[in-house]
This record gives C-alpha cells, structure tokens and sequence, in this order.
C-alpha cells in the first residue's frame, strides 16, 4: 500500500519496519485503547507502525543497539513521550554506551524541542552520568539565544542547575549583565542575578551595589518592572529588610516623583515604603499615612485602575491597623 | 432600574491611554508587547463597531465550544500526535470544560471514558499518559479529576486507591518533593498532583501526614524574591507554578509558610492593565491560560489571609476586565478558546481560559454571580484548589470516606 499523500516518506525515504528485513523477526504490538476509545488521535501511519514496534521492544525488553535506533525514531515523531525516554536510559545504561555521543543527539534535538520537559530532564540525567558539566553553560546560552526573547524556563532551570551542582558561579553575573544590557525587561535576567547573589551572599557592601544597579537601570527606563521588583527583593535582604534600609533609595524613589514621574511601579514602591514608615511612627504623626491614602487613591483612579479594588483595600487595612495601634496605646 | 449589581465593559476608547511606553527604549520585550496590544486593540475596534449591531458580539459562543469539545472527545486530528502521552489530560480539559458550559455528555459515553482510563491506568498504580505508558503524576491528576467529574460508582473505582497510594509514595524524595514520574523530574507541578490526587480521594490523615512530610517547607522554598513561585527553589516566578504552589499548601493547610502579602501583591500585578486578561511572568505577554492560574491564586490566597483581615470579602482583581479579554479576544468563531488574538484554538486554552472565567464569575459571592455580557454567559463554578465542580468535590470526599475502612493503614471504620 502507498500512501501517496504522505510526501515526508519520499522526503526521507522512509522504510516502513515491516518491510525491513532486520525488524522481521518482531512482531508489532498495537495500542490498546479497548472496545470504544476516546480521544482517539488521527495517527499517521508512520507515527503508528513506529509506536507498534516500540510498544514491542518494550514488552520484550529489549535492550539493543537497533532498539535504541528505534527510540531516536519514536522521539522524533513524539518527543514528549517520556516512557520512550526512560526505556532509552534503560538501553543507554544496558549498553555502557558512548554517553558524548549521546549528548550531540541531544543538542541536536534540544535545538529543535527547547520547550519540552523530557528532552532537558534527560540531558541532566546523561550529565550526571558523565559527571560533566562541561558543555551546559554553552548548551543554555545557544537556547536562550534561540528563544528570540530569553526568556526559556527550561533552559534558566537547566542552567540553575548545572551552576549549582558544578559550582559555575564565577563568571555568571557577567553573563547576567550582557543579557540585561541587551533587554532591561528580561525578567528571567533579573531572576538569575538573584539567584547568584544568593549564592555569595547579601553582605551590605553587595546590597548597596546591586540597589544602584537597580536605580542606574529605573533612571533609563522608569515603567520597568523587573528592576523594581529585583530593588524590592535586594533591600529585603538587608538587617532590617525595609524598604526604607537605604536612604538613597528613599531619595531617588522621591526625586523620580517630584520630578513628575508618575509610573505605577514607582507608586506602589512608595506606598509599601510609607505603609512601613507609617506603622513605625505609631499613631502621632500621621502624615505619612495621608501619604499613603492619597497615592493610593491616584492609584485606584488614574494610574493603576485596573488593581483599584487592591488599593482601595490597602488603603483601608492600613487605617484599620492604625486604629489598631492607636487602641492599644491607649 | 440601574443595578449597582451590573457589569460593564471599559470604556475602550480612554482605554488606549494605558497602552505601552517604551519610554523610547526599543527592546525585544516592548515590541512583542506593543505587538499583542495592537491585535488586542483590534478585537475592542471591532467589538465597539459592532456591538449595537451584533447581538452576539457580547457573547460566550456556547454552541460552538460545546461542538467543539464534543467532536474532540471522539477524535483528535493528527495534530495532537504531539499529546500522545497526554491522552488523559485531554479528557480532563474537555469534561472540565464541558461542565462549565453545563453541557452533559451521555451516559454511553462517559462509560466508555472509565473504561478508557482504565487502560490508562499502569500496574504500578497511577495513570499513563495511554495504555501501556508508565504512570505519570500528571495524567494520574488528570485521570482521577476526570473520574471524579464523571462520579460514577465504575469511576470512583477506576481511580484505585491502594494502588494510587503506592505510586504516590514511589515518586516522593526524602526532602518531600515529588518527581513527575519515576526517575523523571521534579517541580511543583509534581507536588500539586500529588497533594491533589490525595486528598480528593480522601486519604486517611495518617497516610497524608507521611506522605506529605517535609513538602510544604519545600513548595515555600520555591517562592520568590517577587512574591510569586517558581517550578523549584531559585527559579523564576511563574503563574502555573504559583498556582500549584499555594493550591498545595492551601490543600495542606499550610498557606503560613510562605509570604501571603507578598504573594497577592505579585499575583494582582499579572494582570495586564490594557488587555484585562493575566501574564504568567513579569515582563511576559497575556495568555488566556493565566485566567485559571493566576485568577484562581487570588481568592485562593485572599482565602488564606481573610481571618485576620475582613476587608479582604471583595475578589482583589479586575473580575470585569478578565471576562472582556476572554469574551471578545480569546473566542474562535468555530469552537474552542486561545492564548492570544491569531493562534489556534486547543483544548488547553479552552479549559483554562473558561475555567478563569467561572473564577471571575462566581469568586466574589456563591449568590450573586458576576457575569459580564449576554446573561447566558454565566457558567457553573468550579473549585479552584481543585478545578473541578465543587459538588464533584464533595461527592468525591464523601464517597472515598465511606471507602476509606479498606484501606490498610486506616482506622477509620465508623
């Protein structure tokens, strides 16, 4: 039978197995879906004799040089399918294998299936087998550069882990840097370079460089969110993890107000700067807390609408905990 | 009469002056932005053009998606070769969906569902991604919601406890995570099915407390310095994750572990202030899937913090907002939802995007559904630690409590 509609077997000149003498001796193995099957997916024929055949290797357990060429066939045609995976370490494992040969297949199918779990899971696995970091950093840096925006969890969590299992710290903030100049809106940028901070620790000295490096990046682009979020996270690190722990950061994140700036990232950094200040200063002096309503209140009505009902209900829990205090002082 | 009650679209037009500033800093991020606003932009365009014109341009296109789910349960075009390991995730997504709509399939049918994913189910308890696949956490979610949902006597028995308690302790690590499958690997996701599967089941609390030893310190090792959670410890903050994160510990009953404050704050900033609907990441474009993940971690999370605070009664986002996005950008004429305006519809998005609607509807008060359009738009609500309809929760809790004296392990037989 020819399936003339089927251009790809002319394309690659594909052999079905069962016309393949070396494969005469297996008997396919059909897939089981019972009497009245649901969700039953359209398969083409070559993605269906392969998975037959697959499906016999498995129950017979057959660990072989040809069984593993059949996995590198089933794969291709599904690469998510991570009981094919697992039979192939099995074959790896059984066959002492050249594993160097295995990770150039698995550059090669990593480039063509970045987002897809089984393909970095088995590439840690063959990792961890060699013992061998050599190649990751490299590996991660060519997915993210093909990500067109580098932003790729699997190949960021890949790359988290090979950094701490081979302890690759050293040269990765410069790393971080080259990405952040390229895209200050890299989240994924931001987060790692937290992620190596974390690694050699927030001493002052370090909280103090990494807050500049925030403000230098905000001066250039205020409506960021990234570098807003990764300022937060820094000064909670310091001894007293408030916002208010530098006052530099104080005055900039004034100075970008009054100079007009109006940027919602900016607002609700003031208003968790004086939510903290207000709750400190006990009820005495509440100016800071009328600081905190009307940012809200702007907030709610021009530059944040969306998150209205949000600000409206700090605005009133910060009034309710200062009632709070001011009855317990009493 | 004016209702104080009813819901109203945006004013589209002074919408417009909240689209993106690049502050003239041109990056990869701000034009991928800029280039999903503009396809939004036309779907409002074309909705303030028509909406006096169109009776359905306000509509949920009930009959289509209902089409839609119902061929899909049959058959799948070959285009879903690339979901052979995920066969019971596709039932999940369809009956999910199906139920949300209030759309029953008949009883011949969801039979031969059961018997399906009894074919599914592996010898180490469990469920496939297909016959003969290796148990896997996912599918087994996917595989005992669907059971649950379905809530037949055959169904509940589909699901097999004892075995299922087997493969569960089998995936978990010393340190009190869980792996996908065996040797495969772990994040949050694993966890969540875990914590899900167990406790929709109704596994005796003395099995629970082994089983889940350790887990919830480890999912709060996953938050984040944004407030969020990442798939495992360092990792970037993530809506999926997120969910799978706080629906673990609320199941667990130890949302205190991580920061709640800092968690809604992160939660509430996903919502997009010009296309209403969520991003899974800061930075990252809308997604219709979000509606579900990050749309169910709000009550969930509000939920977790409501006993020391009562102002915390109203839904904290824009539940109008979520429901235009959905509404008016995420609908393909011929059945089935989207991510974002020009992809194609799957099965996925049309559960997730529904399912973030129905949270939008009915998170803010059990009586008074907050239904954005045409009336007929409402849809029945769903749990949102769970995702299934919360009386397939309590059939399902009540059920397995009356099972649970077979189990070994349990003392539970009054």
């Amino acid at each position: 039978m020819t399936d003339s509609s089927d251009e790809e077997y002319l394309h690659t000149e594909w052999v079905p197995y069962s016309e393949r003498p070396e494969w005469s001796d297996v008997t396919p193995l059909p897939q089981d879906d019972g009497p009245n099957p649901v969700v039953s997916i359209a398969y083409s024929p070559k993605f269906r004799e392969t998975f037959d055949y697959m499906r016999a290797i498995i129950a017979k357990g057959e660990k072989s040089q040809r069984a593993l060429e059949l996995t590198t066939e089933a794969l291709r045609q599904n690469p998510a399918n991570y009981t094919v995976w697992q039979y192939r370490r099995d074959i790896l494992r059984e066959l002492k294998a050249n594993l160097q040969d295995e990770l150039d297949y698995l550059d090669e199918v990593i480039g063509q299936n970045a987002k897809n779990y089984q393909v970095w899971h088995h590439r840690r696995v063959i990792v961890e087998m060699m013992n061998c970091p050599k190649w990751e950093l490299e590996l991660t840096q060519n997915a993210l550069d093909n990500d067109g925006n580098a932003k790729n969890y699997h190949a960021w969590q890949h790359r988290q882990w090979a950094i701490r299992t081979f302890n690759l710290y050293d040269d990765e903030l410069d790393f971080v840097d080259r990405l952040i100049c390229e895209d200050q809106r890299n989240n994924s940028a931001w987060n790692q370079r937290f992620f190596v901070l974390k690694h050699f620790g927030f001493t002052p000295e370090v909280i103090k460089r990494e807050a500049e490096y925030a403000m230098d990046r905000i001066r250039v682009i205020k409506n960021n969110e990234s570098p807003w979020n990764f300022l937060v996270g820094v000064l909670r690190q310091s001894e007293s993890g408030k916002l208010d722990s530098l006052p530099e950061v104080v005055e900039f994140s004034e100075g970008l107000y009054n100079a007009g700036n109006r940027s919602p990232y900016l607002l609700a950094f003031l208003i968790d700067l004086y939510q903290e200040q207000a709750l400190e200063s006990k009820q005495e002096d509440n100016s800071i807390a009328q600081k905190v309503y009307a940012l809200c209140e702007d907030m709610a009505s021009k530059h944040d609408v969306i998150r209205r009902k949000y600000w409206q209900y700090v605005a009133s829990h910060l009034k309710t905990q200062l009632s709070k205090q001011a009855e317990g002082n009493d | 009469m004016w209702s104080s009650d009813e819901l109203f679209f945006r004013n589209f037009a002074e919408l417009k002056n909240y689209q993106y500033d690049d502050e003239k800093i041109s990056t990869i991020t701000s034009r991928e932005q800029i280039k999903t606003e503009s396809s939004v932009e036309k779907c409002y365009d074309r909705f303030v053009q028509t909406q006096f014109i169109n009776p359905r341009a306000t509509q949920l296109n009930r009959m289509q998606h209902q089409q839609y789910l119902d061929l899909m349960l049959r058959k799948l075009p070959s285009n879903y070769e690339c979901l052979d390991s995920s066969r019971p995730w596709c039932i999940y997504w369809i009956l999910q969906s199906a139920q949300l709509l209030n759309f029953a399939f008949d009883e011949q049918t969801l039979d031969n569902v059961v018997q399906f994913l009894i074919k599914c189910r592996a010898p180490t308890g469990g469920f496939g991604g297909g016959p003969g696949q290796y148990a896997h956490l996912a599918p087994t979610y996917a595989a005992v919601n669907s059971l649950c949902i379905i809530g037949t006597q055959s169904a509940y028995q589909a699901i097999d406890r004892e075995s299922l308690i087997k493969f569960l302790f089998s995936v978990r690590d010393d340190d009190g995570s869980f792996r996908l499958h065996v040797d495969g690997e772990t994040d949050v996701r694993g966890a969540y099915c875990a914590i899900s599967c167990a406790k929709l089941t109704n596994v005796p609390e003395s099995v629970l407390s082994e089983l889940f030893t350790g887990t919830a310190d480890w999912i709060a090792s996953c938050q984040t310095y944004e407030g969020g959670f990442g798939g495992a410890p360092d990792l970037e903050a993530h809506g999926g994750y997120t969910f799978c994160g706080i629906a673990s510990l609320a199941l667990l009953n130890q949302a205190d572990k991580c920061n709640k404050k800092a968690l809604l704050q992160w939660t509430l900033r996903r919502q997009m202030i010009y296309e209403g609907g969520f991003q899974g990441r800061t930075n990252k474009l809308v997604d219709g899937c979000y509606s579900f993940w990050v749309g169910a971690t709000i009550p969930i999370t509000q939920a977790t913090l409501i006993g020391a605070e009562k102002s915390m009664e109203k839904t904290l986002f824009d539940v109008e907002a979520l429901q235009e996005y959905i509404l008016l950008c995420c609908q393909k004429a011929n059945g089935g939802l989207i991510d974002k305006p020009g992809k194609p519809q799957d099965l996925y998005h049309t559960c997730y995007t529904l399912s973030g609607v129905s949270i939008a509807q009915h998170s803010e008060s059990a009586m008074q559904p907050q239904v954005l359009g045409d009336l007929r738009n409402e849809l029945l609500p769903t749990h949102p630690l769970f995702n299934i309809p919360p009386k397939s929760v309590a059939a399902a809790l009540h059920y397995f409590s009356n099972t649970s004296s077979q189990d070994a392990g349990c003392s539970n037989s009054t």
